[in-house]
């Protein structure tokens, strides 16, 4: 009956190895330390909106430092209301439909138009601290980021195998366990994913969120984004820093990559519900040095042992724990009061805004609509040929790479880290490379906005080409499918719901790449040409509010639908008739 | 009174003495909401009880609801009618202790063996030490000693279905459920499990004191099981339930065995037919067929039709095609299956292969004159027909010989739409009148008994 363990022996290395580790890891934790207090002091000082940019190099490690914190602890925030909005979304069957519309709706309206809002919401809060301006900022960032990762953790929760949400319930798991080792590792991998692109969106964002006009006020708060805006604004453009902003940028996202994403891919393969081996594991040295045993790293785990003990034994004697709840028992009356409380003030403070709204556009003139109307088609037929062309050159390579047994896993994370460094940063000196070769900001942002996005699609791609079964792909082989054959008959069809994906989050990408592909300040001038990007950017910049917020409506309302109409078709097209049963 | 007018009952095995019972469940009932307001009904009003000692097997084909009852016995689902008790208090209410053994395993892949095992004492507040000593323990029960720092991954699909059974047998449940735990397994694994769980049971070393496995494996039940629960489908309701006395350990090629098998099979493969006994009982039978009260839909034919149907088959030789029998009479194909479908049901023709084939019985009706006719009719409606069976009882039972019509429509709405209800009713009374088994008030809309005096005794059945 007994066989030798199949499982992981773990090696203990030697001593001095193990020291190493502990001595490492101990510096960045005090490192970290000292960083949380130079930023408090800095939070807690007096508020400086428009603080005077250093064009120096030397300058540039104190700007990416505050840039990192913001960027960091939006993430963070992002993470805590993500999974506490999906949670309620997935359990709340009455709220459930509102709050994943509220969901679809709020992540098509551009980072831009909440900025007056959030600005003035946070400085009127924390009046006398920096930290008033830092937290609009870092809140204007956190809504470029939470909202794909809101989804997420809501179809994680939704997916998780009927029996093991059975098993939980027959054992009588408390909520808090069932979180813990149910809920929250189910949706790990997905989590992780979503909060690598929800970074790069922050990046992307970043020169908008540090610098921005608002009011009479021109707000620059010291960051890598102020460096980089500052650099390609003075006249004559200082390309020698503006050259350094940018690498310091890249290498931030290169070190990022390495040191905290591709660890944590490689973790979250622990995670996969699908209890097939997959062929192709990601490693990363960093995750395996980590996971080598060490003192120091075993401190937190220990703390958090006894700490639990003690929930889990409260825990135990509460009704949840003793008694089994039926799963569909839908008689049961929920406690409604909390639930109806946030609705009714939900509803109170949407009618408040209604009606300011509606004062705020009393002023525009039909001639104002019609120029909003011909912009937003603009931009929308800039973003329809942005995807084609992206397609059109994407497809063949992506398909090429991924057929390839060798090339896929080395360039697929390649074509990952492309895709988090921020286009945004290349904007300025794209654009005057426009001007001088006399191409207009109307094509020259198609441009822009392709190289934001079509990496995505490119990666997706390159994904659904190594998904396709090698057994259908000997069928073709064997039936000496023709190459017309090959493509339509095995090859779209299989990278079909990969492409639906990319094809989505490019399209996303497009209409918030506008917003700065079509109008940018250079060299002292501005460049702008028509397109409803440029006119939430012309509207911030000239304090009006009223054009801000129908642009947005407008933008808002031509995303949501084409999410409705093609879209949502094309991923239920995808779950069908393209889903390869493994 | 109600009693005489329902069929016999097969006499009940001695009463289950009610302080023993662990589960019980009564009248329970599972309907499903479909988004186009239909209900579908998934299992139909039934009893069952789990009691200590035994295992006790629910087998029946898919769709049969068995995974639906194994949730609804174990507090999973609430039945949508009736109640599930707990030694006597209801479930949703009781602090009950159960286990379930899944049929995909249902572990969780971040956990580790040992973590997976633990997570059920977790939630019951049981301090580490003592929780880790159990578990440990318990995965030597079951043979994965050494194995506790694996990850499910690792493991074969045996290995993990152990692990599932540590994890349920580790909270020392009352009573063991089991959803189809071997299926997701290759053959020999899953023999050596099962034994492995017989041995468990038979030695005691689990405190268990009863099994509810829900398989679709014939063999599986008559091998493991003290009991085993046939049920049927559209809607599930149980169609025969039976003791397992075979000794262990049970030889599969050993006769006894054999002809269990043999008899679940026809049982399963006969969805209209009444269950018979299972063979090798020895104590009174407990075949409670709780789907005693099935009507037939009563095909709508006038008996005059029928004679006249059979008269032209008599005419072509007996046999015929019913698309040219329709032709021959200029009827729709529609029209004449009714006629057809009742003379069926009262065994006057069969119908192979499109042809319609006169019986025996049917040529003796055919041929007779019309008094004879009425006789047959008679006995043929009283054999084959259930409702005129229980109206006619009905009426003889009574003091009064009348029984009022709305009796027998609240028992077709169990079944039946309202307009067919009456539907059903109006063929029934023209049937019974014809056969002379009862006339019709239509006035005071009441069955009554014909008056004896002036007719000649028709039949020596019926005594005041």
């Amino acid at each position: 009956m007994k066989t030798p363990p199949l499982g992981r022996t773990p090696v203990t290395p030697p001593r001095s190895r193990s020291f190493l580790i502990d001595a490492a890891v101990s510096l960045v934790l005090l490192a970290i330390f000292f960083a949380i207090i130079a930023t408090g002091r800095y939070w807690l000082g007096r508020p400086l909106p428009e603080t005077n940019i250093s064009h120096s190099i030397s300058a540039l490690p104190l700007y990416a430092f505050y840039s990192c914190v913001r960027i960091a602890v939006a993430y963070l925030l992002s993470l805590v209301f993500a999974i506490s909005y999906g949670y309620i979304a997935a359990y709340n069957k009455r709220l459930e439909p509102w709050m994943i519309a509220v969901l679809d709706i709020l992540q098509s309206i551009p980072v831009l138009s909440f900025l007056p809002g959030v600005m003035l919401a946070m400085m009127a809060l924390i009046p006398g601290h920096q930290m008033g301006i830092e937290l609009g900022s870092i809140l204007l960032i956190f809504t470029g980021q939470v909202w794909n990762m809101a989804f997420s953790f809501y179809s994680s929760l939704k997916a998780i195998p009927r029996e093991m949400i059975e098993a939980t319930r027959i054992n009588r798991f408390s909520p808090w366990q069932r979180f813990w080792q149910l809920e929250l590792p189910s949706s790990a991998i997905g989590l992780i994913w979503n909060s690598i692109m929800s970074v790069a969106g922050g990046w992307f964002a970043l020169i908008a969120c540090e610098t921005f006009p608002l009011g009479a006020r021109n707000f620059r708060l010291p960051g890598l984004g102020s460096y980089l805006q500052a650099a390609a604004f003075s006249d004559p453009i200082d390309g020698h820093a503006l050259g350094w902003g940018v690498a310091t940028l890249v290498l931030i996202i290169v070190a990022s990559d390495q040191l905290v994403w591709r660890p944590l891919i490689a973790w979250s393969d622990k995670f996969k519900i699908e209890q097939v081996e997959s062929s192709r594991t990601i490693t990363s040295p960093i995750l395996t040095l980590l996971q080598r045993p060490s003192r120091v790293l075993a401190l937190p785990g220990r703390a958090l042992d006894a700490v639990s003990e003690r929930i889990y034994q409260r825990l135990s004697h509460s009704e949840q724990c003793r008694v089994v709840h039926a799963m569909d028992d839908e008689t049961r009356r929920k406690n409604m009061l909390v639930p109806g409380l946030a609705g009714f003030f939900a509803a109170l403070f949407v009618f408040w805004g209604v009606l300011h709204a509606w004062q705020l556009v009393q002023s525009t003139t039909w001639h104002d609509l019609r120029t909003l109307l011909t912009a937003a088609g603009a931009t929308y037929l800039r973003v329809n040929a942005s995807l084609l062309i992206a397609a059109l050159w994407t497809i063949p390579v992506g398909v090429a790479i991924g057929s390839n047994q060798k090339l896929a896993p080395l360039l697929q994370p390649v074509t990952q880290l492309i895709a988090s460094i921020p286009a945004s940063a290349f904007f300025p000196p794209m654009m005057l490379v426009f001007a001088t070769i006399g191409m207009g900001l109307g094509w020259g942002s198609i441009l822009l906005m392709l190289m934001g996005t079509q990496w995505y699609i490119l990666f997706n791609v390159i994904a659904g080409a190594m998904s396709i079964p090698s057994d259908l792909k000997e069928a073709a082989m064997v039936y000496k499918f023709t190459r017309w054959q090959r493509w339509t008959r095995l090859i779209l069809p299989g990278i079909f719901p990969y492409l639906v994906t990319g094809m989505v989050t490019a399209s996303g990408g497009a209409w918030n790449a506008s917003i700065l592909a079509e109008y940018g300040l250079l060299g002292n001038r501005t460049f702008q040409t028509i397109g409803l990007g440029s006119q939430i950017t012309a509207a911030l910049a000239n304090n009006n509010f009223a054009a801000l917020l129908l642009a947005t409506v407008l933008m808002a309302a031509i995303v949501v639908t084409t999410n409705r109409l093609l879209w949502r078709r094309l991923y239920r097209l995808a779950e069908t008739r393209y889903k390869l049963e493994g | 009174m109600s009693e005489t007018v329902f069929p016999n009952q097969e006499q009940a095995s001695a009463p289950l003495q009610a302080a023993n019972v662990i589960i019980r469940a009564e009248k329970v009932e599972k309907f499903y909401q479909q988004p186009s307001q239909n209900r579908i009904q998934v299992i139909s009003a039934t009893d069952l009880a789990v009691v200590p000692g035994e295992i006790l097997a629910l087998l029946g084909p898919s769709g049969s609801g068995k995974s639906t009852m194994l949730r609804m016995l174990s507090g999973l689902s609430k039945p949508t009618a009736g109640q599930v008790y707990w030694h006597d208090k209801p479930i949703d209410q009781a602090e009950i202790n159960v286990s379930i053994v899944f049929q995909s395993f249902a572990l969780f892949p971040w956990l580790t063996v040992l973590e997976n095992v633990e997570a059920p004492l977790q939630a019951r507040g049981v301090p580490a030490d003592e929780r880790r000593a159990r578990s440990l323990k318990m995965l030597d029960t079951v043979g994965l000693d050494g194995f506790e720092a694996a990850y499910p991954k690792e493991l074969s699909g045996g290995m993990r279905q152990r692990v599932g059974f540590a994890r349920a047998l580790v909270v020392e449940p009352e009573v063991l459920f089991m959803d189809e735990p071997f299926s997701a397994l290759d053959v020999l694994t899953a023999e050596n499990l099962r034994s492995e769980l017989l041995e468990l049971w038979s030695k005691k070393t689990m405190p268990t004191k009863a099994v509810f496995l829900v398989t679709h494996n014939i063999e599986e039940a008559v091998l493991l099981a003290d009991r085993i629960i046939v049920l049927g489908r559209n809607p599930g309701h149980i169609r025969t339930d039976f003791r397992v006395q075979l000794a262990h350990p049970r030889d599969r090629k050993s006769d006894p065995f054999t002809q269990l098998v043999d008899y679940i099979y026809k049982v399963l493969t006969r969805p209209d037919d009444p269950a018979s006994e299972a063979p090798g009982q020895h104590t009174a039978p407990q075949v409670r067929d709780q789907r005693q009260m099935h009507y037939q839909m009563l095909p709508h034919a006038r008996p005059g039709g029928i004679a006249g149907l059979l008269e032209l088959l008599i005419d072509k030789g007996g046999r015929d095609d019913i698309y040219r029998l329709a032709d021959d009479l200029a009827f729709e194909v529609d029209d004449l299956l009714p006629i057809v479908d009742a003379a069926q049901l009262l065994g006057y023709l069969t119908v192979e292969e499109g042809d319609a084939v006169i019986t025996s019985a049917g040529e003796e009706f055919a041929n007779s004159e019309i008094l004879r006719q009425k006789e047959l009719f008679h006995d043929a409606a009283l054999q084959h027909v259930l409702l005129l069976r229980q109206i006619r009882r009905a009426l003889e039972s009574k003091s009064d010989h009348s029984v009022p019509e709305e009796f027998f429509l609240d028992m077709l709405d169990e079944q039946f739409s309202e307009e067919e209800c009456l539907h059903q009713m109006e063929t029934a009374v023209a049937w019974g009148r014809y056969a002379e088994l009862f006339d019709f008030d239509a006035g005071r809309r009441r069955f009554v008994l014909p008056d004896w005096n002036d007719e000649e005794p028709v039949h020596t059945e019926e005594v005041h």
